[in-house]
């Protein structure tokens, strides 16, 4: 179940917009943070509170890469594999934090604490290589500068 | 005899006259002489004043940074800050103008819009109804998702107030009380400095009920989106803001009609309202002189790649590539030659060494066949595998099709496997031909430009590295031996 404050919230964000409909977007966000990713029990009750028909949630949840439909680690180490962060060695990235986790791309250690994904630009090119975690951005990568944000995030 | 003691005087007095004049006449002809030597000075003069244009090293000290000029102070994205260089000085002027004036000095600047196609900023705004009684809305593109391109994400985080001035006289010039940002998802802190740059400019009056004691209202909401690429095209982005899936709209109607909850709106790049301020503040003369007449301004230009100083660089539009690459961005990583550049982000096709004078601007890559869009260059040295670069960024297109058309969708399904077998060293003799087939049966048969742009950057690598692909497939390995 949502808290009272998300619930609230959600219905808050609504009034930003001519249409409810709008708010579906900002309100699947605040169901991520509640359950740690977007349950279906979650995506129904968002349904509830705007009078949608809960497809209405699925779909949108389905479109958006960054809603997660799955449980993801306390650490969520997303790496661009795009052009500019490729150019300047962001494989290398990859597998240095794949052979420092023990786990391949989109697979979460069993502790839960990390999960590692590749991701397309993030907008951070001319830093390149970078990686985000969680919601911060750590750019001109190298194997020493990971292994000291490694060390930081326990 | 008196007479001729007079004539002779008179003969006398010719004579002098004679001398006088034959003074004068040299006199005359040192003069011209002299201003002949003048001219020809000046010409000199002109032609090293122009020289001096031309020089890359000269222009890059003589162009003052307009849009990043505050970004380097290390409180820059704050009110205080703002205003300490003259911030929201244009909206209190642009609130004693006449709206018209405004949509006619933004059109005769020659501003062009910053999100990639370019087009006028002032014409774009003219198309606005002016019945007061229908809402209007203006939407700021900030979903920046193109390869390559990290410029706005940059103005949004050091100078967010610059961004919300110019959305707040577009919004009075074009009658709209609400204006939506619409921001890329990932980047949560310049979405966090917008909302408290939005929070500072209500509590002092630039924003609000009744700016700055005038009747104008407005209202600025940041919207998150949550990971998808086609978001960026402006109909899309529509979609996106109303809730459902962002799938593009067919136009017409477009959007300056029938927009945003069905109601006329306006949608700009963040780079394209940043310009608008300073329009305001020293005139669209001013603007209009900056770079090539029919592509003026300033423009930010994100290096990446193998250079020595990736960065964003502001420069006059129409600076050359290669001052670009060498002078501003310090030349090419371990004095490699370069093997292709692509000018404007990875919807644009790639150019080679040959093109490296070509002025970035609007119009004279169009005319390379290529485009400006972004501003994004992504620099690659000699050792850069053209096949793998081209599998990265057509793996991001298909990735990011929307799915909606089925040229798009299916063609691009097609093209990456073709692809794929390519680089990994399993492709066979046609499938250069199969890959180029695939292109004439995507190109101008999709719903959006998303698809067009995918064909062109594939084209473009093929066209300028045809023998790389063949040697991918003859060889089974990679020509630049990687
Ligand atoms: C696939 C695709 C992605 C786009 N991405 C962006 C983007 O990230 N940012 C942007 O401003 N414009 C983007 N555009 C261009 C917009 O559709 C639109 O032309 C632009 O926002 C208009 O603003 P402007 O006139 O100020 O450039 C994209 C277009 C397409 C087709
Ligand atoms: S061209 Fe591609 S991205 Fe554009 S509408 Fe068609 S499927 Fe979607
Ligand atoms: S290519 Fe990696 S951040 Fe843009």
């Amino acid at each position: 179940m949502l808290s009272e404050g998300a619930v609230k919230e959600i219905n808050d964000l609504t009034g930003k917009y001519a249409n409810k409909r709008s708010a579906v977007m900002p309100a699947l966000f605040v169901v991520q943070r509640e359950y740690g990713y977007v349950t279906e029990e979650g995506m129904r009750e968002v349904a509830n509170i705007l009078g949608l028909r809960p497809v209405q949630i699925f779909e949108v949840a389905t479109f958006y890469t960054m809603y997660n439909k799955k449980p993801v680690g306390k650490y969520h180490i997303q790496v661009c594999t795009n052009i500019s962060c490729s150019l300047l060695g962001a494989n290398h990235i990859v597998d240095f934090l794949s052979m420092r986790l023990g786990v391949k791309v989109k697979e979460t250690t069993p502790d839960k604490m990390f999960t590692l994904s590749t991701v397309e630009c993030l907008g951070s090119c001319g830093t390149a290589p970078m990686m985000q975690i969680n919601d911060r951005y750590y750019e001109d990568l190298t194997k020493e500068k990971i292994e000291e944000i490694l060390k930081g995030l326990k | 005899m008196p007479l001729i003691t007079r004539s002779k005087k008179q003969e006398a007095r010719n004579k002098k006259q004679e001398a006088r004049s034959k003074k004068q006449e040299a006199r005359n002809k040192k003069q011209e002489a002299r201003s002949k030597k003048q001219e020809a000075r000046s010409k000199k003069q002109e032609a090293r004043s122009k020289k001096q244009e031309d020089d890359p090293v000269k222009s890059k000290i003589m162009f003052e940074p307009v849009i990043l000029k505050n970004i380097n102070a290390s409180d820059s994205y704050t009110l205080t800050a703002y205003l300490k260089t003259g911030g929201y000085q244009a909206l209190k002027k642009a609130l004693e103008m006449n709206t018209d004036t405004i949509i006619q000095m933004v059109k005769d600047s020659g501003l062009r819009g910053r999100g990639g196609a370019g087009f006028s900023t002032g014409l774009k705004w003219s198309f606005i109804p002016k019945d007061p009684t229908i809402p209007k809305y203006l939407c700021c593109n900030a979903d920046e998702g193109e390869p390559g391109t990290y410029k706005d994400r940059a103005i949004i985080e050091k100078d967010p107030h610059q961004l919300l001035e110019g959305i707040a006289i577009g919004c009075y010039a074009i009658g709209a009380s609400n204006a939506y940002i619409y921001i890329r998802g990932e980047f949560t802190l310049g979405a966090d400095r917008l909302e408290d740059a939005i929070r500072e400019a209500h509590s002092k009056g630039y924003l609000g009920n009744n700016i700055l004691g005038s009747k104008f209202s407005l209202n600025i909401y940041v919207h998150r989106g949550a990971g998808a690429y086609i978001c960026g095209e402006e109909t899309a982005l529509l979609e996106s803001l109303e809730g459902r899936r962002a799938l593009p709209r067919i136009k017409p109607p477009f959007p300056a009609l029938v927009g945003l909850f069905g109601k006329p709106t306006v949608i700009n790049n963040v780079e394209t309202l940043a310009c608008i301020p300073h329009i305001i503040n020293r005139g669209a003369g001013w603007f209009a002189a900056i770079g090539p007449a029919k592509s003026p301004g300033p423009k930010l230009f994100g290096v990446s790649g193998h250079v020595n100083k990736p960065g964003l660089y502001e420069l006059p539009m129409g600076t050359p590539l290669r001052e670009i690459i060498y002078t501003h961005a310090g030349g090419i990583k371990g004095d490699r030659r370069l093997k292709a550049v692509i000018p404007g982000g990875v919807s644009a096709p790639m150019l080679t060494e040959k093109d490296l004078d070509t002025p970035m601007d609007f119009d004279s890559l169009a005319a390379k066949g290529t485009m400006l869009g972004s501003g994004a260059v992504v620099v690659m040295d000699e050792k850069t595998c053209i096949v793998k670069a081209a599998l990265i960024v057509h793996e991001f297109f298909h990735h990011e099709s929307c799915g909606k058309c089925t040229p798009c969708r299916e063609g691009l399904d097609w093209i990456v496997k073709v692809m794929r077998r390519v680089e990994h060293g399993e492709g066979k003799e046609r499938d250069l031909d199969l890959l180029l087939k695939l292109c004439g049966d995507i190109f101008g048969r999709t719903f959006c430009p998303l698809g067009d742009g995918a064909v062109m950057a594939l084209r473009g690598a093929i066209n300028n590295f045809r023998e790389e692909f063949e040697y991918h497939v003859k060889h089974k390995r990679c020509m630049a031996g990687c």
